[in-house]
């Protein structure tokens, strides 16, 4: 990027080749700028599971996990992706056997029409990792205040308050929220 | 969405001088607030300029017991830092309290600060508003505003600032450090956003060739410190109002204090009227209501968001006694 032979806004490109890491598989794909990690997985990749409710960050259905941790991906756009690893809910099975995740959101009835479960799985998936790694949540209890508060760094158990907090990013209008947060309820340590 | 162009940035002073030479060019970070605004045609930016691989990600001691936040910290990580969690933790519990899980883990430290408001007319390129097209006019004055401005708003805008973290930099006077192609210049984190007076469409103090490289923080302050925000839903949603407190409580009188309220203003509203009122004066409820009712005793509520003041006012009156409370408890890290 040197400055002195930066071309006009005008004459830049305004597409660029990338490559996105999607469950294991490096795909090479050249996308215009505008296009954002979700329209890529769908429209470039064929990869649907992730859903545009949205499209604006507010409903989370496009949620996915961008090098481990979940993101909006209508949010993020695919050239500033560049290089990263992506799973989407096509990458959580092991094969034909479900994620536990997965079987629990179908023992618990975590959902009606579905709409919003790619979405609610892949959320799901790194508010796991997040409590593991001892992220605080907004109803977590400071350390020193005495009330049960986890050590700063060490897990943070995920109880159904600690659980609804995290997943406030996840809408259902279906209103499955209470088979969803009894589902990762079950998954959790 | 306009087409436009994209560069990644190896380094500061290269993205700077890019940024500089080119009026239609943006600074893209976590993206969460920019890349919104582009797909409702809000911002058209013809350059994007990516920063958000630039290594400014430290959280750092710096001497005097500061501490630096790089610009490129995500929410998510700097809420749960060890430091921050035990030694500031209205900073902590500001950033929990706004966005979602998602959200937190892309946003940095600097987009939070640069984020623009969520008033609808803002966001409705359909509608006149003097932030987004200057001199066109303001329609949430006698439209939608029950989420809008009560004080030091002006007749051209009634924006409210939607970040939880910009109000507790300005509890805890922290800095903020900004990079332009002549050089570095700190400004206190109240100087930082403005009020709208007669230029709305300028958030805050920060030059277009400027890049926001870091926060900084001055040694936690003596006492205890807090966050409290009302919306209208339990999780994920802006504040109506909002308030973020340090109180340090010694033989049952205010030794120290600093308020701040969000949700209220152009910018985060440093309560300097109460901290005034409250110094040396007994640590009890009623103090702490006359001091916000001093301070509230400026708002200049629209037809629909009266409701903010005493809102605002209940707000600091429980988080200060909560406060006073919780100061005959051991304290950490200060």
């Amino acid at each position: 990027m040197a400055t002195t032979s930066t071309p006009p806004v005008e004459h830049r490109p305004t597409a660029s080749q990338i490559t996105l890491r999607v469950n294991g598989a490096a795909h090479r794909l050249t996308v215009d700028h505008r296009t954002t990690v979700l329209d890529a997985l769908r429209e470039h990749l064929g990869l649907i599971g992730a859903k545009k409710g949205c499209d604006h960050g507010q409903c989370g259905a496009c949620t996915v996990l961008i090098d481990g941790h979940r993101i909006n991906s209508c949010l993020t756009l695919a050239v500033a992706a560049d290089g990263a690893q992506i799973t989407t809910v096509e990458g959580l099975s092991d094969g034909e056997q479900p994620h536990p995740l997965q079987r629990a959101f179908l023992d618990h009835d975590g959902f009606q029409c579905g709409y919003c479960t790619p979405g609610q799985l892949c959320s799901a998936i790194g508010v796991l990792a997040e409590a593991a790694d001892g992220h605080p949540s907004h109803v977590t209890p400071l350390p020193g205040t005495g009330s049960g508060a986890p050590p700063p760094g060490s897990p943070v158990p995920l109880t159904s308050s600690e659980i609804r907090e995290r997943m406030s990013g996840n809408l259902c209008r279906c209103g499955a929220y209470t088979n969803i947060v009894d589902a990762i309820e079950e998954v959790a340590p | 969405m306009r087409p436009f162009g994209y560069v990644r940035a190896d380094d500061v002073e290269t993205a700077i001088a890019t940024v500089a030479t080119e009026p239609d060019a943006r600074f893209l970070g976590g993206g969460t607030n920019l890349v919104d605004l582009m797909k409702l045609g809000v911002e058209r930016p013809g350059l994007l300029v990516d920063v958000s691989r630039l290594p400014l990600t430290g959280i750092d001691p710096v001497g005097d017991g500061k501490l630096r936040i790089g610009a490129n910290v995500r929410n998510s990580d700097l809420a749960a830092h060890p430091l921050i969690r035990a030694r500031y933790p209205v900073l902590s519990q500001a950033l929990l309290a706004g966005a979602s899980g998602q959200l937190r883990n892309a946003a940095t430290t600097g987009g939070n600060l640069l984020q623009r408001t969520r008033c609808l007319y803002f966001q409705d390129v359909s509608k006149p508003c003097n932030k987004r097209a200057p001199g066109s006019g303001c329609p949430a004055r006698e439209g939608i505003h029950r989420d809008l401005a009560v004080l030091g708003h002006s007749e051209h805008c009634v924006a409210t600032n939607p970040s939880d973290l910009a109000v507790a930099l300005a509890a805890l006077d922290a800095s903020v450090v900004l990079r332009g192609p002549d050089g570095e210049r700190t400004v206190a984190a109240t100087a930082f956003h403005r009020l709208p007076a007669d230029l709305p469409e300028r958030d805050t103090v920060i030059a277009h060739d400027e890049l926001l490289t870091a926060v900084e923080l001055p040694a936690p302050p003596p006492g205890r410190s807090a966050y409290r925000k009302a919306r209208d839903r339990a999780s994920y949603a802006f504040a109506l109002a909002s308030v973020a407190a340090v109180l340090d409580v010694q033989g049952g009188t205010v030794r120290e204090v600093r308020l701040a309220f969000g949700g209220l203003a152009h910018k985060p509203w440093r309560a300097t009227v109460a901290e005034q009122a409250l110094l040396g004066a007994p640590a009890t409820e009623e103090s702490f209501r006359h001091a916000a009712d001093a301070e509230l005793a400026a708002a200049r509520p629209l037809r629909d968001n009266g409701f903010k003041v005493p809102l605002a006012r209940n707000l600091a009156v429980r988080v200060l006694a909560s406060l006073a409370d919780a100061n005959h408890m051991p304290q950490l890290g200060s």
